[in-house]
């Protein structure tokens, strides 16, 4: 009898283990738009950022050409950028530029990546409405997030304590605004997120907290902020103009904390993959960019 | 002649019984030892994708107090510190309100009552903790923050809460079972000797139930070890070491949200991987020794001695 109630133990524990380890392989949104037989297919995974864009993208396809049949799958930058090079997908998306080391993977497996700016994207600092701040400059961002300012007064603000949030640290969000803000572009730099800092697993995480805490900060895509948070105007440097991010601004190169939104393919594009990425530029892709909060490419 | 038939039909009979006892039997043991082997596969998967971490990674980082995995900081401290730090937390709260509850349910609560409170209890444990966590992060972490004036709800405290919450019905249940395994005698004995309702329950009853109570608290722990997805959305998951009793009240990460959080975006095969891995290789030897632990007490629970209590 105890014998035989320690191994349903283990086994219990062993289920427990495994639901924890289970629960990595995270459900990402995914959609295959129907095809009919003998059609082309087109994969594309990757960038939870870029994922309700290339979404509607290929919903939107489907109507032009509906003999192409596009998959669309998020899971994070790295994520899709491994696939490429595993070769399991055609299109690869990052919200960061490739690392050398993905470049130098890609020359291994014997082909040149092939990265094409789709959109563009700000990065919006957002707080609570009630926060009486609104204009913050990068270094003061960088002295937040690395917890040098730990307290809103510090910045001019109530006499609350700043409560740091941030997205998981294998967003490609993260990365960047870890490179561009916390370490203000410097190469040399080694600052660091504050441990402090809360690592939320979902933008709607960031949003809910942001929404009811008022010591909270958060950053994170233009393309989700709500209506019901406020956005900080971010100025490149002490004493220079605040800015808000919109389209406007990041086309015109004046919000500081604006990047591009990329896909990757293996080599230069043929075919079908090259067909959808001219559409993409295009001028109907670029208004589907717009429509969904993000800043369409220059010229469009 | 008839006789002869009788007989080999009889044999015939017989045999298909054996027959059929024979698959039986086999599918029963087939099936018993195929747990065993998954138990073995598993356990052999996680030794095979986790020990290359330590030697892929100085221990001085992998048992550092920095945990930035995409920066090659691999300290699982804060992790380890973080699940120990909600566990107990939980614990600590669940075990007088789970004792309390199952003696009432037991001891004092009138026949009809216990009757709707023992399946209300079940029904709590089947909750989804994706829904707790939710009711933690839209509900209780905003509660927390306005009436413990805290920075944010999002708390080690908050997941002690939620975690509390769901290792509440297993502990109430075996306890509740230990407590009926109390002879009705002691009760009797004890009341003879003029022991008054509280005296009885305090000082006989709960002493002679104590190994039950204690199996229920640590399969309780081991729920509350494992939990993820609760404690995810609630603890805010910032990887900092606590400085303190008082770091309850900040944010804190778990061994089992950085493994959910983290494996689906990691390359396969990486460091970042491996090191995940290793992350559950302590989890799995945590949850084996708190389960090893609730055995032998089980084990050592045995016959009562209840004279000892009484004298």
């Amino acid at each position: 009898m105890c014998k035989r109630r320690f191994g349903g133990l283990i086994l219990i524990s062993l289920v427990i283990l495994l639901v924890a380890g289970g629960c990595g392989s995270t459900s990402t949104p995914s959609a295959a738009t129907a095809a009919p037989a003998g059609g082309q297919s087109i994969e594309n995974k990757g960038s939870d950022t870029l994922v309700n864009l290339a979404l509607a993208w290929a919903e939107a396809y489907a109507k032009v050409k509906p003999n192409v049949r596009i998959s669309v799958t998020g899971g994070g930058s790295g994520t899709g950028i491994a696939a490429l090079l595993n070769g399991t997908v055609d299109i690869a998306n990052a919200s960061r530029s490739l690392s050398e080391e993905e470049k130098a993977a890609a020359k291994a497996e014997g082909f040149e990546a092939n990265q094409i700016t789709v959109a563009m994207d700000a990065i919006a600092v957002i707080v609570n409405p009630s926060n009486p701040v609104s204009d913050l400059t990068i270094q003061q961002l960088s002295d937040i997030y690395t917890g040098r300012i730990t307290n809103w007064k510090q910045v001019g603000g109530e006499d609350r304590p700043i409560v740091l949030l941030s997205r998981e640290s294998n967003s490609g969000t993260y990365v960047y605004f870890l490179e561009n803000v916390v370490r203000q572009g410097r190469a040399d730099s080694t600052d660091l997120f504050s441990p402090n800092a809360l690592l939320m697993p979902s933008s709607e995480g960031i949003s809910n907290e942001i929404r009811q805490n008022p010591n909270a900060i958060g950053y994170d895509g233009l393309g989700y902020v709500t209506p019901d948070v406020k956005v900080i105007r971010v100025a490149a440097k002490p004493g220079g103009e605040y800015v808000m991010p919109t389209a406007d601004t990041v086309v015109q190169g004046k919000y500081p904390i604006a990047r591009g939104l990329y896909m990757v393919t293996r080599g230069q594009p043929t075919g079908a993959v090259a067909d959808y990425l001219q559409w993409i530029k295009g001028p109907e892709g670029q208004a589907i960019v717009r429509q969904l909060g993000f800043v369409p490419l220059q010229g469009q | 002649m008839s006789k002869a038939i009788e007989l080999y039909g009889q044999q015939a009979k017989e045999r298909r019984q054996r027959a059929g006892e024979w698959i039986v039997e086999n599918l029963v043991r087939i099936s018993g030892i195929s747990a065993i082997v998954f138990v073995v596969l598993v356990f052999f998967f996680l030794i095979r994708e986790g020990l290359p971490a330590f030697w892929q990674v100085q221990p001085g980082n992998l048992f550092g107090t920095k945990w930035y995995p995409t920066f090659g900081f691999f300290g699982i401290l804060p992790l380890i510190c973080g699940s120990l730090l909600v566990t107990v937390g939980a614990i600590v709260i669940a075990l007088p309100l789970g004792i309390a509850t199952a003696i009432y349910m037991r001891e004092l609560a009138p026949g009809w009552l216990r009757e709707i409170l023992k399946p209300l209890v079940e029904i709590l444990a089947g909750i989804p903790s994706v829904v707790l966590g939710f009711l933690g992060m839209v509900a209780v972490a905003p509660l927390l923050r306005t009436w413990l004036d805290m920075p944010t709800g999002l708390s080690a405290f908050a997941g002690a809460l939620m975690l509390a919450y769901m290792a509440l019905p297993t502990i109430i249940s075996v306890a509740d079972d230990a407590i009926d395994a109390v002879p009705k005698s002691y009760r009797d004995a004890a009341l003879a000797l003029g022991a008054n309702h509280w005296q009885t329950i305090w000082r006989v009853v709960l002493p002679a139930a104590r190994s039950g109570v204690l199996i229920g608290v640590m399969l309780g722990i081991g729920r509350a070890i494992g939990e993820t997805m609760a404690v995810m959305m609630v603890t805010g998951n910032a990887a900092r070491m606590p400085d303190g009793l008082l770091a309850i009240f900040q944010p804190a990460r778990t061994m089992t949200a950085t493994i959910a959080a983290e494996m689906g975006e990691v390359a396969n095969g990486s460091t970042h991987y491996h090191v995940l891995f290793a992350v559950g290789i302590v989890l799995f030897v945590i949850t084996f020794l708190i389960n090893a632990l609730a055995s032998v007490l089980m084990v050592r629970s045995g016959p009562r001695r209840g004279g000892q209590l009484l004298g």
